[in-house]
């Protein structure tokens, strides 16, 4: 298969494998892109356009299912993924504020990824800690009752 | 079958288990309004436009998805039914772009004729404000999407995806952010678009619409300096009628010329005298690989939306295509050089405008390889069928009044087997009346071929020519020719000659032509209808094979020797390439 801008590599062979797996298997494309998305990252163009060609699926589709689900991203996450609750308790507790701060203090918008690639802002919805509200994580700490002045000394533990 | 009883706001009527109950309903003279419905291509109960009262269901149910059963009682108008209509159709319009003055589907779109239907008369939510229109796709030279027109009803999808297996429009994202466009934010132009207007035939507002010409042939018409000459491709004369109220079928050719010609242009020829070409070449190329052991099957190359899937999806049978130009691009290249040279007129001041059924021609006249193989460009603006009636709207000509005309002298001169091009079939057709012609050397009188006819998606016959047998296939539809070239590919079918044609039906239902709403389309064979008068326009005329044309037969004469010649092939002929998916 023509591997098209995708490096010929251990990760694209995993890829192949998985499509070779799930060819034939009607409804395998949401298994698929979860794979692709555990080996990659993320689903740039490059991996969905294998996907498409390689289950014969038009890549209209397989982006419109893509962009249907949260779960799936188009952009790479960094090393540390910050994940900032806009779940109600935390939203009138002001996350939103918190939010702010963050893509302030990292220089990117919620999706993006630092150009270094070590941070990557989301907003998620409630995750259950609404004691503690409001709430951010970054991997898997998190971060409860804070304020927006809190953010800058928070960041700071993960540049170096 | 078994047949099922039902009531119909109390009609008792008696329809085939499997009917849904939208079709059950116009058997009981019920017409229940419907916006996402479009039969045989989306079936989805989307809209929710049809719903209906079901004695003893919980909900109102979508009446185009929902399967009648024995002693079903089914209430169609009620106050209940009609306040959920008007406030599902409120909400699709608090999303569209409301300035219909200015939108080319006006009076022809049918969220509009449902606002009058329903007695939308106040729309209680603000329209959409200028900050919040998506930017309009306009770079593709065939299609253009406006996605602030676009009601979401998936017609499109499923008509490139399932029916063109094209598949480059899709619903991206969810809820209210949800769009009908491209993969990744890309043009319709940077994708495997094969341009065929289909997406166009099937939108029920202006979200899809060709793009535009007309400025560019207005300009020319008013210029002095310019020799404006008009071609109009079989099919277009038969449905451009119905732009102005006449029946589907009608023939109104004659009244056609006469409107052109009121447009103020120099010279109305016809692009069916184009096609005796393209039948006196290609016919000429099947025989010479018959004969020398070319590459068969021999695919016809009339089609540019066949052309550039055939490039993206099937790049291994390039080789298997015709080299003609299509009809109207061989002819383009005529009238700028034989015709010109013959008249006397400089070949740089004819501005040749092509009608056609066709919203891919627009991208195919601006392939690099047309534009300049007979030093000029072959066509200079393609207009399609609809542009055509609002031209002459514009000039206030009252096209079912007009007397009727004929095309102008010399190269308005055609025959029966050009006609037929417009229908799925034809180009088989007037090419084995010629073939067999030629190969028996005689004058045979049998020329009706009806294997090949009928709207079909893919016929197969073995025809009897001079003791030769030639398979030949027929397919129309870009579904259907991808079944077909993988039966060849798998080795599994063998043909010596096919005709392909992107659109479904072939050019009468092409993606340039009027456009019917889905409550007459859902229930009627246009293709079937426009193809009937096709062939009634066939048999009506003195000649019928393209040989026999005396226009043709001086062509070859004074101009290009013989078909195949190397004047011929530089003029008449062209190339393909492969081209990537996205």
């Amino acid at each position: 298969m023509d591997n098209g801008c995708l490096k010929n590599d251990e990760k694209y062979q995993k890829l192949l494998e998985v499509i070779e797996a799930n060819k034939n298997i009607r409804g395998s494309l949401i298994r698929v892109l979860h794979d692709a998305q555990e080996i990659y990252g993320y689903l740039p163009i490059e991996v969905q356009k294998v996907v498409a060609e390689g289950l014969g699926i038009p890549l209209a589709e397989v982006y419109g299912v893509v962009t249907f689900y949260a779960q799936f991203s188009t952009k790479p996450k960094g090393e540390y993924k910050v994940s900032v609750c806009l779940g109600t308790a935390c939203y009138v507790k002001g996350s939103d504020k918190l939010l702010e701060k963050l893509q302030e203090e990292l220089g990117i918008k919620v999706g993006d990824c630092t150009q270094d690639g070590k941070f990557s802002i989301e907003a998620c919805r409630c995750i259950g800690a609404c004691g503690l509200a409001p709430v951010f994580t970054i991997n898997s700490d998190v971060y409860g009752k804070k304020i927006p002045d809190d953010v800058p000394g928070i960041i700071a533990k993960y540049k170096n | 079958m078994k047949m099922i009883n039902l009531k119909i706001d109390g009609t008792p009527v008696t329809v085939p288990e499997g009917t849904t109950i939208l079709e059950a309903a116009r058997q009981a003279g019920v017409k229940i309004p419907t916006l996402c419905f479009l039969k045989d291509i989306n079936e989805i109960g989307a809209c929710r436009m049809c719903v209906v009262e079901i004695k003893g269901a919980r909900a109102l149910q979508a009446a185009c998805v929902y399967p009648v059963s024995e002693g079903l009682e089914v209430i169609t108008n009620s106050a209940k039914v009609r306040k959920a209509r008007k406030i599902t159709l409120e909400l699709i319009l608090s999303n569209h772009d409301r300035r219909c003055l200015e939108c080319s589907r006006s009076q022809n779109c049918e969220l509009q004729s449902l606002s009058r239907e329903l007695g939308v008369n106040e729309i209680r939510f603000p329209a959409l404000s200028d900050k919040k229109l998506l930017p309009i796709d306009s770079i593709s030279p065939s299609v253009v999407r406006d996605p602030n027109k676009c009601v979401l009803c998936r017609r499109c999808v499923s008509v490139c995806k399932n029916v063109q297996t094209v598949g480059v429009i899709d619903t991206m994202e969810r809820g209210y952010r949800t769009v009908v466009a491209s993969p990744f934010g890309k043009s319709l132009a940077e994708t495997p678009c094969v341009n065929c207007g289909q997406c166009i035939a099937v939108c029920p507002t202006g979200a899809l619409t060709e793009k535009s010409e007309k400025k560019e042939v207005w300009n020319a018409i008013a210029d002095p300096d310019k020799y404006v000459v008009f071609q109009t491709a079989p099919a277009v004369r038969f449905s451009i009628g119905e732009a102005f109220g006449m029946p589907i079928g009608s023939r109104p050719t004659g009244k056609m010329v006469t409107a052109i010609r009121r447009l103020g242009v120099d010279k109305v020829f016809d692009t069916d005298t184009g096609a005796d070409l393209t039948i006196m070449e290609e016919g000429t190329e099947l025989l010479n690989r018959i004969k020398n052991g070319g590459k068969l099957p021999l695919i016809t190359s009339c089609s540019p939306g066949w052309i550039k899937f055939c490039e993206h999806n099937f790049p291994d049978f390039l080789d298997n295509l015709s080299s003609c130009k299509s009809p109207h691009e061989m002819f383009g290249a005529v009238i700028k050089t034989y015709y010109a040279k013959k008249m006397d007129i400089d070949p740089a001041k004819i501005f040749v405008v092509s009608v056609m059924p066709c919203t891919a021609k627009k991208f195919e006249a601006k392939r690099d390889e047309l534009k300049n193989s007979s030093g000029y460009v072959d066509v200079d603006a393609v207009l399609t069928t609809r542009e055509l009636a609002s031209m002459i709207k514009e000039a206030g000509i009252d096209f079912t009044n007009l007397p009727d005309s004929d095309f102008d002298d010399p190269m308005g001169n055609a025959t029966g087997a050009a006609v037929i091009f417009g229908a799925t079939g034809g180009v088989m057709e007037a090419a084995l009346r010629t073939v067999a012609d030629i190969l028996t050397g005689k004058e045979l009188k049998e020329i009706d071929y009806h294997a090949v006819r009928g709207v079909e998606g893919i016929k197969t016959a073995e025809v009897e020519v001079a003791g030769k047998t030639l398979r030949v296939a027929v397919a129309s539809g870009l579904g259907n020719a991808r079944k077909l070239l993988n039966s060849i590919r798998s080795g599994e079918a063998t043909y010596d000659f096919i005709e392909i044609m992107a659109c479904p039906g072939g050019c009468v239902n092409g993606g340039g032509q009027v456009i019917q709403p889905s409550q007459v389309r859902s229930w009627v064979d246009l293709r079937a209808l426009r193809a009937k008068a096709t062939y009634e326009e066939d048999a009506a005329l003195p000649i019928r094979k393209s040989h026999e044309n005396p226009v043709i037969k001086a062509l070859y004469s004074e101009f290009y020797g013989e078909p195949g010649s190397e004047l011929a092939h530089h003029d008449l002929h062209t190339h393909y390439h492969k081209r990537d998916n996205y």
